[in-house]
């Protein structure tokens, strides 16, 4: 798909460079400015797929399911809840609210004029979350879309939709499912997914 | 400013393209995009506000035809143009055709003066603003009705800080609205909450 509309906008635009010589220009630009670009380059290509992943917060909601107190931290102040199992957020993310979904309460996560996300703990984005139809419609259309997407609620479950418009960063807090009573808590962050961090899949 | 980029509530898309094992990349340029933004706001050359607006300035039938990472790229390189780090005819140069940059700036604006305090449960209204240059007030959102839910702690004022405009760090509140406020017959029933600064609101009295 994305690669479709790359081609597409080449036929458009006579000679616009393949974008990735378009990359390799500014790579380069900038690792012969700052001869330590490079290695900061690793870091952070190490760091968007190896450490920031959707794990992190499904052990925060496991920690959340089978520590009362640990729960009304994290509800309370974000940010630092999660410090307490080692993880964090990029300075200017000052705030994590996590939003406790309930029987009768579906919270659900977007960002209609970019594609915020509390990438430390959910991840860096899935492609469907930075397209246009998600940003468009989940606001406007929130029923519909979950459905669409494999989430059929009941009426009798509100839907709240949260547009991360500002630095503060949001995770869902998915109920813990039945029949998982005893379990230990590394298993419990097993079933945890990424849909269920953004809200568009009930656990 | 209204541009392109702000989509919410936009009719005509058709269904989300979703898969539970989505990727987040899927092509190895598209990491180092990525990692090249994040390297630019580590080393001072652009904040994430100004990153933002420079997505937003993309021309619009380019925005709507890039993908989220050719987006990335074309803000990146729009502010190292701008910023002085490389020109254009460089960038153009190394990569071997034309390379496609975001429109110039609007200006930007500080805090609007008359700031209130906001408690949880009380009655706002975003303002009527109409604004140039960069903004994270939603159109849908503008002119409505809402309660508010909670204060954040105080985050740089976007509208200034693309633009290197000086203002103070304000909060943002959450606002809660009612879909059918915002859309009336003709949206989905849910409660919409929005992360608004405080100088985009007013007190309902």
């Amino acid at each position: 798909m994305r690669q479709r509309a790359v081609t597409k906008h080449d036929s458009v635009i006579q000679r616009t460079a393949p974008v990735e010589r378009r990359v390799d220009a500014i790579q380069a630009v900038l690792e012969e400015r700052d001869v330590k670009a490079a290695q900061a380059l690793g870091e952070l290509r190490h760091l968007a797929q190896e450490e920031w992943i959707p794990q992190n917060g499904a052990r925060v909601v496991a920690r959340a399911w089978v520590d009362p107190a640990f729960r009304k931290r994290l509800l309370a102040d974000g940010r630092a809840a999660i410090a307490e199992l080692g993880f964090s957020m990029p300075k200017h993310h000052r705030y994590l609210a996590a939003l406790e979904n309930s029987p009768t309460v579906q919270n659900v996560i977007c960002c209609t004029q970019c594609s915020c996300t509390a990438f430390s703990l959910i991840g860096l984005p899935p492609d469907w979350y930075k397209d246009l139809e998600y940003r468009a419609r989940v606001v406007r259309e929130s029923r519909t879309v979950l459905k669409e997407m494999g989430l059929d609620l009941p009426p009798e479950v509100d839907v709240r939709v949260w547009d991360t418009t500002a630095d503060t960063r949001y995770m869902v807090l998915p109920e813990r499912p039945a029949g998982t009573a005893g379990w230990p808590e590394e298993k419990l962050a097993g079933i945890v997914t990424r849909d269920g961090l953004i809200g568009v899949a009930r656990l | 400013m209204d541009g392109t980029h702000d989509l919410g509530g936009r009719q005509g898309f058709g269904k989300v393209r979703h898969a539970p094992d989505a990727p987040a990349f899927h092509e190895d340029w598209e990491v180092r995009v990525n990692s090249l933004y994040a390297l630019a706001v580590r080393l001072g050359i652009f904040n994430m506000d100004e990153y933002r607006h420079a997505i937003e300035r993309m021309e619009p039938r380019h925005y709507l035809t890039a993908s989220y990472y050719e987006r990335s790229l074309t803000g990146l390189a729009t502010l190292c143009v701008e910023k002085g780090i490389v020109t254009r005819e460089e960038l153009e140069r190394r990569a071997r055709g034309s390379f496609p940059l975001s429109a110039k700036s609007a200006p930007g604006r500080t805090n609007v003066p008359a700031r209130e305090r906001f408690e949880p449960g009380d009655r706002v209204r975003v303002r009527l603003d109409y604004v140039p240059g960069h903004v994270r007030m939603p159109a849908y959102v503008r002119g409505k009705a809402g309660v508010v839910v909670s204060e954040s702690p105080a985050y740089p004022f976007p509208d200034a800080h693309a633009h290197g405009v000086e203002a103070q760090d304000e909060p943002t509140y959450d606002v809660r609205f009612r879909s059918e406020d915002l859309w009336p017959n003709s949206a989905d029933r849910a409660l919409i909450h929005v992360g608004v600064f405080q100088s985009y609101l007013e007190r309902i009295v």
